[in-house]
């Protein structure tokens, strides 16, 4: 690569980049997710899924999930990043511990007539998805499932009639009695 | 319930504001009013221990705050209106944060009903500030303002320093509520930074350290934002240890200018000494700095056969840009301290004679030198006549940002930290000379002097207007070129030649703005008047704005030039056009 006249050093790196999973406890206050999600985009990181809700309400706390994709330098500046912010409890890299369950739950509405809905009802047994809507020309399914699973069965009712699909983002927890 | 009328803390809002400010020592704040904050304001009129300096811009009011907290260790203090109050902040806020500088800013908001309507002088202001501070808040309810103030406070000043805002809207300054001075449960549980080093990592440090064959210390501004008991420890290790030292541009003065183990400066304009220790160097101990963009150069051939030692405060400054070996997070004074105690029970000076002889050669290269004239004012000796004429004074100077900036560091020697107020990080033209009123503020007696260049002073002239009010007798000395220096030296070398829209054709008579806000103007245009007129300006008790006449076309060097290391500095005798054509051979891409 040609540099450029500039007093930089332009080339970016090329580490590959990894996947991880990131639990974040928050104090439950106006304007902490905005806090979260606006370091993500000022800095350039990348959001591929997030999840958030108050888990713990008499102590005002809520957890967020954050899936992310970066070279290991750049996911361990978003965890101290993170680490920093005022109402940030704690970050635990749940794809570091190696130990932790992530799940994802999506509903998924196919329309269509005959032998298509005879195969969905099929492929809904086989992934243990449910259904909870239906009418005589479609389907809601309801689907948890680690993420691979999910678009896996999406995927499947594409050809049947998926019409279209509502999905959480990603839930994770550490296996074992101990909490984060 | 007794009556509460007669219970002291019960009070409105605006005198909690008013009260906290007192609970905190604070003295001194730095405002300008409109309608959000006039409830504030009426309070501030009824007391008489906290003095408010009006400033002509809020921006001004940010960098005289900046200003006051860098000279002094404390924070500062902004009071703005809602609005554009608020938004005019932004700029000293990032400022404060780019450069880690203990701030909170007190913004008026609209009534809460308002909130949200689009009303008059109404913006986001949390939304606006939240990437531009350490933390912020909207305080909606009477009651919470008591804590927030003093948590805003404890944010502001612990861990690394940085700037915050509490925003309060009209109807919470009036209404009733009840005040608490600052206790510990004021502070949100998730916030504890660490300060105290980890006894593994300090040993390791102290095992690279003993066996080091060519170390350096690499020290930064968080030096001195740690306080006296950093610098102390720094000068203590350095004495100990024998090993040679440069700085950040934030960190001068850390260690004194006049230390036979000072290098100078690091970095794109830094020293070729310091640089080439740097990049050669087989243990570097960084302390309270950050690995910049602007120090390291080319990240990849940076300091290529190191092991690094990284002690900061913030984990989020470890391994950003450089990968380092043994990083130790927590306060440096501490640190060093510690790192003190261990080396000298365990280790002993090591011979790095060897060393210095090579460190010694690359001094010889004299990588500062200038061509002096007796025809014109050259920039640098402008600076050297400035720093001998105010030796053994009790000074502080401020910059603006560009090449006057950079000579400032090169030239002007400082002995003790918080003499040296600059804009670091951000790279703020215009903060040098309400950052000067700040300090005056905060130091009424002694010389403040703003090193500025044409451009940048006009950026924030207005507050020479606050300088006479309160009669600040800041000294402005301005390089003047008239040139955006800085810029044109990119074009120079970067954009081949062609000088856009860096040249300004309208400069005003800088003796006669003087005159017109009430100062004093002096002008110079002869080397051999220069002493004299220095004198001039240092003998008058009034602001002034010195405009010194210098050479028009001279360049800032040494320079690390496009995309290289540290031992590919370009040297001023080396750049002439054909050295300079092949230094920065290539495309356009500006950063």
């Amino acid at each position: 690569m040609n540099q450029p006249a500039s007093a930089y050093f332009i080339e970016d790196r090329h580490d590959p980049n990894e996947t991880h999973t990131l639990s974040v406890l928050v104090q439950n206050e106006p304007g902490v997710l905005a806090r979260v999600i606006g370091l993500f985009s000022g800095r350039g990181y990348n959001i591929e899924s997030l999840t958030v809700s108050e888990t713990e309400a008499q102590k005002h706390l809520s957890r967020i999930t954050i899936v992310t994709t970066g070279t290991p330098m750049v996911i361990e500046q978003i965890k101290h990043q993170l680490d920093r912010m005022i109402p940030v409890y704690r970050v635990v890299d749940m794809t570091q511990t190696k130990r932790s369950i992530e799940r994802e739950l999506a509903m998924v509405k196919v329309r269509g007539q005959g032998e298509h809905r005879v195969e969905a009802l099929r492929l809904a047994d086989a992934f243990r998805a449910r259904v909870i809507d239906a009418t005589t020309e479609s389907f809601v399914f309801e689907i948890t499932g680690n993420t691979d699973k999910i678009n896996q069965y999406i995927d499947l009712m594409r050809p049947l009639g998926l019409v279209e699909v509502s999905r959480t983002g990603v839930a994770a927890i550490g296996r074992g009695p101990e909490g984060m | 319930m007794s009556d509460k009328s007669h219970d002291p803390n019960q009070m409105t809002g605006a005198a909690m504001i008013v009260r906290a400010l007192i609970d905190h020592g604070v003295t001194d704040i730095f405002g300008y009013p409109g309608g959000a904050v006039l409830p504030i304001y009426d309070e501030i009129f009824q007391q008489s221990e906290v003095q408010h300096i009006l400033v002509r811009h809020e921006q001004g009011a940010g960098h005289a705050a900046e200003g006051y907290a860098r000279s002094t260790g404390k924070p500062g203090v902004a009071l703005v209106t809602s609005g554009p109050g608020a938004t005019n902040m932004v700029t000293p806020l990032t400022d404060a944060l780019m450069d880690s500088i203990p701030l909170v800013c007190i913004s008026g908001q609209v009534p809460t009903h308002l909130i949200g309507n689009d009303a008059f002088q109404e913006c986001d202001t949390v939304g606006i500030t939240r990437p531009c501070t350490k933390h912020n808040w909207l305080v909606r309810d009477v009651n919470d303002l008591a804590k927030v103030l003093h948590e805003a406070f404890y944010v502001a000043t612990s861990g690394r320093p940085g700037p915050v805002l509490v925003d309060v809207p009209k109807d919470v300054q009036f209404a009733t509520g009840t005040y608490h001075p600052p206790r510990k449960s004021d502070v949100h549980r998730s916030y504890a930074p660490r300060v105290k080093g980890d006894a593994t990592q300090i040993r390791k440090a102290v095992a690279l350290l003993a066996h080091a064959k060519r170390p350096v210390i690499y020290s930064g501004g968080g030096v001195i934002n740690s306080g006296p008991e950093a610098t102390k420890m720094l000068r203590e290790l350095v004495e100990v240890t024998g090993f040679p030292i440069t700085s950040t541009l934030m960190g001068l003065g850390a260690y004194p200018a006049s230390g036979k183990n000072w290098l100078g400066m690091l970095g794109m304009h830094g020293t070729y000494e310091a640089n080439m220790t740097m990049h050669d160097c087989d243990v570097m101990l960084c302390v309270g700095a950050r690995f910049d963009d602007r120090i390291t150069g080319r990240v990849d051939a940076f300091s290529p056969g190191s092991k690094k030692i990284h002690i900061d405060i913030d984990p989020s400054s470890i391994n950003k840009n450089i990968r380092v070996d043994v990083p130790i997070i927590g306060d440096c004074g501490n640190i060093l301290g510690d790192i003190l105690q261990v080396f000298k029970a365990e280790a002993k000076k090591p011979d790095i004679k060897a060393w210095w002889q090579q460190i010694a050669q690359w001094r010889a290269r004299n990588s500062l030198y200038y061509r002096k004239s007796n025809e014109v004012i050259l920039p640098q000796h402008a600076i050297q006549s400035l720093f001998e004429a105010t030796r053994g004074r009790d000074t502080y100077i401020t910059t603006e940002v560009g090449q006057h900036q950079m000579w400032a560091a090169q030239f002007f020697g400082f002995e003790e930290p918080h003499r040296w107020m600059t804009s670091g990080g951000l790279g703020t033209m215009g903060y040098g000379l309400p950052a000067a009123v700040g300090v005056q503020v905060a130091h009424p007696d002694s010389l403040v002097i703003d090193i500025a260049g044409d451009a940048s002073v006009q950026m924030t002239m207005q507050e020479m207007s606050t300088a006479v009010q309160y009669e600040l007798p800041i000294k402005i000395f301005i390089l003047n070129n008239q040139y955006m220096g800085m810029v044109r030296q990119w074009q120079q070398l970067l954009h081949g030649n062609r000088l856009s829209h860096s040249y300004s054709e309208a400069m005003p008579d800088f003796v006669k703005l003087a005159e017109a806000y009430g100062g004093v103007g002096i002008q110079v245009h002869k080397p051999g008047d220069l002493d004299g007129a220095i004198q001039e300006m240092i003998s008058v008790k009034r602001p002034v704005l010195f405009d010194c006449r210098v050479a028009a076309l001279e360049n800032c060097f040494p320079m690390i030039p496009s995309g290289k290391a540290h031992n590919e500095m370009l040297l001023p005798e080396q750049a002439n056009d054909e050295a300079t054509a092949k230094a920065f051979a290539g495309g356009k891409a500006l950063v």
